[in-house]
């Protein structure tokens, strides 16, 4: 199904929950009200015609400037081999989005990923903790103000530039 | 990453036994979990009750320090995040930067890519299918799969003078050239080693004590996998017939003929462990088919495109896909118009492929979870980046 149709009915569903345009490209961009997530991802997922039944990715990015944090949904279908890709935006003092992880079981890791490094409360998710980083650590280091800690358990992590030497 | 283990004991009586939940922990430092990573396992005697993966022993921030020392200088970088087949990670990146740019790679640019990163293919489906014999208690075919890969270090070695960690390719097109003689000593290691997949299939591939380890073990249903986003071999071993190079075509791979291997459920259930390590076996001959026609076709020209010092991609997201060894591995790049990335993300096959194994340990035997890991194919640093 090519991405016009694919947003009409979006539009149809979720009105203006869903933006009036689409990015076109390899993956078309849509923009999806935060909240709105997970009813989104639902109606993608099991409407036999789209079938979005693969999440390829969730990549959390930091706008400083317009003080928010975007989670982009890469989605594709196997069934029917087409894709698009859900951009929501929370606000960045607490960001807080829907899981989807119970409509696509990866999303429980990938998720867990974006709360590490950059602190998204994925709410009525399963086993939210920290995934890649120290579990003690504080901080998330993809925010753009995240500032490297001076030390971490006795370890220094400053260093003499090797060209001083 | 977690430091505890929590420890829940269950106590059952069935028929009046009295039993325990036994908690085990396997790694960070196991030699079958190829890099450093930890399981927690709760079992009833021998049999998982389940696996808990811990991932992160071997994160070292590598989307961070894109965003700190820019395009060009990210490319060495990247060789890190899979340095068993470093050569699809390169273009992976190349890729993305010329998406955002709009650059246009010179064709023997391209060729000089499908060769390197079939090399890499090889080289890293050799580990893998090697270190699956061993982990199940086979040394001696390891040995064969690891002198193969030797000859292909020495074959990138003469490319671009690494073994392992290449920092081969650029935006644009590729460092350097074929060097002369090349094409020939490349082929006729293909004349000597295509022979030798059939002596290896012979040599273990069959043998019914490797079969009964690796068939109906860990078997993974189609809706699964896809549910799971498992890519690559772990998906086509589920019977799924999709790989990047056909489905969205990237570089020139749509001027060469080669198959798509599936499992089939030959010796099992369809998308068991047999499956996964047999459509590596295949993809071994597949990759030779792309190389003798990349090797025999190679244009005339230049390797790379005038790319400027100062590469200011405009402002825009790219979400670029290459089909690494371990399959689909995603590039999320996001550029703000600057010398640096604003956020690159890197969603590789391993990632799902740890993410599945604490649904798909429960009720195997423990001796079984090295057998999974490897026909998994796991490699934990790209798990962490």
């Amino acid at each position: 199904m090519d991405v016009g149709e694919i947003h009409r009915r979006l539009r149809d569903r979720f009105e203006n929950a869903v933006a009036p345009e689409v990015k076109p490209g390899e993956w078309p961009v849509v923009q999806v009200q935060a909240p709105l997530v997970a009813e989104v991802g639902r109606f993608l997922r099991d409407d036999p015609d789209l079938a979005f039944d693969c999440l390829s990715n969730l990549s959390g990015v930091d706008r400083k400037a317009a003080d928010e944090i975007e989670v982009w949904y890469h989605l594709m279908s196997y069934r029917h081999r087409h894709q698009i890709a859900l951009v929501a935006a929370t606000p960045r003092p607490d960001p807080v989005m829907p899981t989807v992880s119970h409509l696509w079981p990866i999303a429980n890791w990938l998720e867990r990923e974006c709360f590490d490094l950059l602190g998204v409360s994925f709410t009525e998710h399963p086993d939210l903790r920290r995934i890649l980083m120290p579990e003690d650590w504080v901080g998330h280091p993809l925010r753009k103000d995240f500032v490297e800690p001076d030390e971490y358990h006795g370890i220094s992590t400053r260093r003499e530039s090797l060209l001083k030497l | 990453m977690s430091h505890a283990i929590d420890v829940d004991i269950e106590r059952q009586t069935p028929g009046g036994l009295e039993t325990e939940e036994m908690t085990l922990n396997m790694g960070p430092q196991h030699p079958s979990t190829h890099g450093v990573l930890r399981f927690v396992v709760k079992a009833d005697g021998e049999v998982m009750r389940r696996a808990i993966p811990d991932i992160g022993y071997l994160h070292r921030s590598i989307e961070k320090i894109a965003e700190k020392v820019g395009y060009h200088g990210f490319m060495p970088y990247t060789d890190r995040v899979d340095y068993v087949s470093a050569m699809q990670c390169n273009q992976g990146w190349a890729m993305a930067c010329e998406a955002l740019a709009g650059i246009q790679v010179p064709r023997r640019g391209e060729y000089c890519r499908v060769i390197a990163s079939e090399f890499g293919r090889l080289a890293s489906h050799l580990l893998s299918v090697g270190a699956t014999g061993m982990d199940i208690g086979a040394v001696t075919p390891f040995t064969h799969a690891i002198r193969e890969r030797e000859y292909i270090n020495d074959i990138l070695e003469e490319l671009c003078g690494a073994r392992l960690t290449f920092n081969y390719m650029r935006i644009g097109g590729c460092a350097w050239d074929v060097p002369p003689g090349f094409v020939k000593r490349a082929t006729a290691f293909l004349d000597r080693f295509e022979p030798l997949i059939d002596e290896y299939n012979e040599l273990i591939s069959f043998n019914k004590i490797y079969v009964e380890r690796l068939a109906n073990v860990a078997v993974i249903p189609r809706e699964m996998a896809i549910a799971w986003n498992l890519v690559g071999p772990n998906l086509r071993g589920s019977g799924i017939r999709y790989d990047v190079r056909k489905d969205v075509p990237y570089s020139v791979y749509p001027e060469f003929e080669f198959d798509v291997p599936v499992g089939t459920g030959e010796r099992g259930t369809l998308g068991d462990s047999y499956d996964r390590y047999m459509v590596r076996m295949r993809e071994l001959k597949e990759s030779c088919r792309i190389l003798r026609q990349a090797l025999g076709g190679i244009p005339a020209g230049p390797v790379i495109a005038k790319v400027p010092r100062n590469f200011k991609p405009p402002a825009g997201e790219v979400h670029v896909r290459v089909e690494a060894s371990r399959g689909d591995m995603g590039w999320f790049v996001v550029s703000d118009g600057t010398a640096f990335p604003y956020r690159v993300h890197i969603r590789t096959g391993s990632y799902a492929a740890m993410a599945i194994i604490e649904e798909l340990s429960k009720g195997l035997m423990i001796a079984d979870l090295v057998a999974v890991i490897a026909s998994l194919d796991i490699v934990a640093p790209e798990v962490d980046r």
